[in-house]
């Protein structure tokens, strides 16, 4: 069975695969550095292939119509605002959960599948706390906060560019003392974050730009504040 | 409203890699640039599998907002920047033709039909790339070509190419696996038959 996933590396490179048997390729490779390995001198070599098309060139416009969707999907970053939504703004932020999920098969050129694992791992706790019927949801311009009758919190973030190199994004919760370090992450089109800790009403969460790995106190001022 | 300078940069000295990365921070002078460096590669490569305009047209956009959307994924360290965004191009372009059921009945050409134009942008390196695909192709043994190229160019599941070649799938994997193999080795050659120099008898 194994053995036979092994072979699937060329089709795969050269996209002869059925939707189902990519998926479970793919699954195959996150257990598999050989095929990982091979799959990127394959698809180097799939790669090529395009060079031996000849056609004429694209009509100029699409290069005009490319760039205005670009901007479109990820204009430049919206003032923050506050206000109490109706519970089915929860609906349609797991509706985004699910499509992130979904895209990241998708996308899954993706070699940090061991990565993406985790990853996948955190968006399910997220798409947990966005589908308590229960929860509430604090929508604050970029995004919305989610939390829990037990005050598990979930935090999705839209548009939000990758940290500086050596830098990470850092949550915290604040209930009057001292900030309480919620987690790190970083950015992406929508983030989408389980908080550690709970996040108790009247709680603020916080977001501050740190070290990679994170830090016990912020040092910085937080470019993203939401109370909950 | 505009982030970046108005000052005209110049990505000129950056590997694609460095460009996809300026990508993955939502600079848009980044994706114009990866876009004049790999657009007309990208759209020939739709048009040979779609073989319709306006379908290649949607592949080609469809795979740079692809690459828009997941730029900070992208690992140099596994595949060059060009093949990554080939890919992207090459994935929707298959998925156009599989939904189009009706096109599949088309004969497949040799090589596509239209001759190129705007030969100013059809740069001498993008030629000497194609000769020199061309040329390992050509090297390839007759069933492991045309596996390549009924998957890559045709956009034919493994299945349905066993179906359509009448040979059992594993025939059509193994044809798969050692053609792209092989042509892994001939690009690798470093100075094969069509090294792009002029030769001169002596």
């Amino acid at each position: 069975m194994e053995a036979d996933l092994h072979d699937l590396t060329a089709a795969y490179a050269l996209d002869a695969l059925s939707p189902e048997e990519a998926r479970e390729y793919e699954a195959h490779l996150a257990r598999c550095e050989r095929c990982r390995t091979e799959l990127a001198s394959f698809a180097e070599a799939a790669g090529a292939l395009a060079y031996a098309t000849e056609g004429p060139a694209p009509p100029p416009e699409l290069r005009a119509r490319i760039l205005q969707q670009a901007q479109r999907e990820r204009p430049n970053v919206a003032p923050l605002r506050k206000r109490w939504v109706a519970p089915l703004a929860a609906a349609a932020a797991v509706a985004a959960c699910v499509a992130l999920g979904l895209g990241i098969w998708a996308a899954s050129l993706s070699n940090k599948l061991d990565r993406r694992t985790k990853e996948l791992a955190r968006e399910q706790k997220v798409a947990a706390i966005l589908a308590t019927p229960s929860s509430r949801t604090v929508s604050f311009g970029r995004g919305v906060l989610v939390v829990t009758k037990n005050g598990d919190a979930a935090l999705v973030v839209n548009h939000l560019k990758q940290p500086a190199h050596g830098k990470t994004y850092e949550a915290w919760i604040s209930a009057g003392g001292a900030p309480q370090p919620a987690g790190t992450f970083g950015g992406g089109a929508v983030v989408a974050v389980p908080l550690e800790g709970s996040v108790r009403p009247g709680a603020s969460v916080l977001v501050t730009v740190e070290r990679s790995g994170g830090v016990e106190a912020p040092t910085q001022k937080p470019f993203l504040s939401v109370q909950s | 409203m505009r982030e970046y300078p108005a000052m005209p940069r110049s990505f000129a000295h950056l590997s694609d890699e460095a460009v996809v990365a300026l990508v993955a921070r939502s600079d848009q002078e980044a994706l114009a640039e990866l876009y004049d460096r790999f657009g007309r590669v990208a759209y020939g490569l739709a048009l040979r599998v779609v073989r319709d305009e306006k379908l290649a047209e949607d592949a080609v956009q469809e795979g740079f907002l692809a690459a828009w959307r997941n730029a900070e994924r992208f690992m140099p360290e596994r595949a060059k920047a060009g093949t990554w965004l080939l890919t992207l191009v090459h994935r929707r372009a298959v998925d156009v033709v599989r939904r189009e059921q009706s096109r599949r009945a088309d004969p497949l050409p040799e090589t596509a039909e239209s001759a190129p134009q705007g030969s100013a942008e059809d740069d001498a390196w993008l030629h000497f790339e194609r000769e020199r695909v061309q040329a390992a192709l050509r090297k390839l043994p007759d069933q492991q070509r045309e596996a390549l190229e009924l998957a890559y160019y045709g956009g034919f599941t493994q299945s349905e190419l066993a179906e359509r070649l009448g040979q059992p799938v594993g025939t059509i994997k193994s044809r798969m696996f050692a053609g792209l193999a092989r042509l892994r080795e001939l690009l690798a050659e470093p100075n094969g038959e069509s090294t792009w120099k002029p030769t001169f008898t002596t």
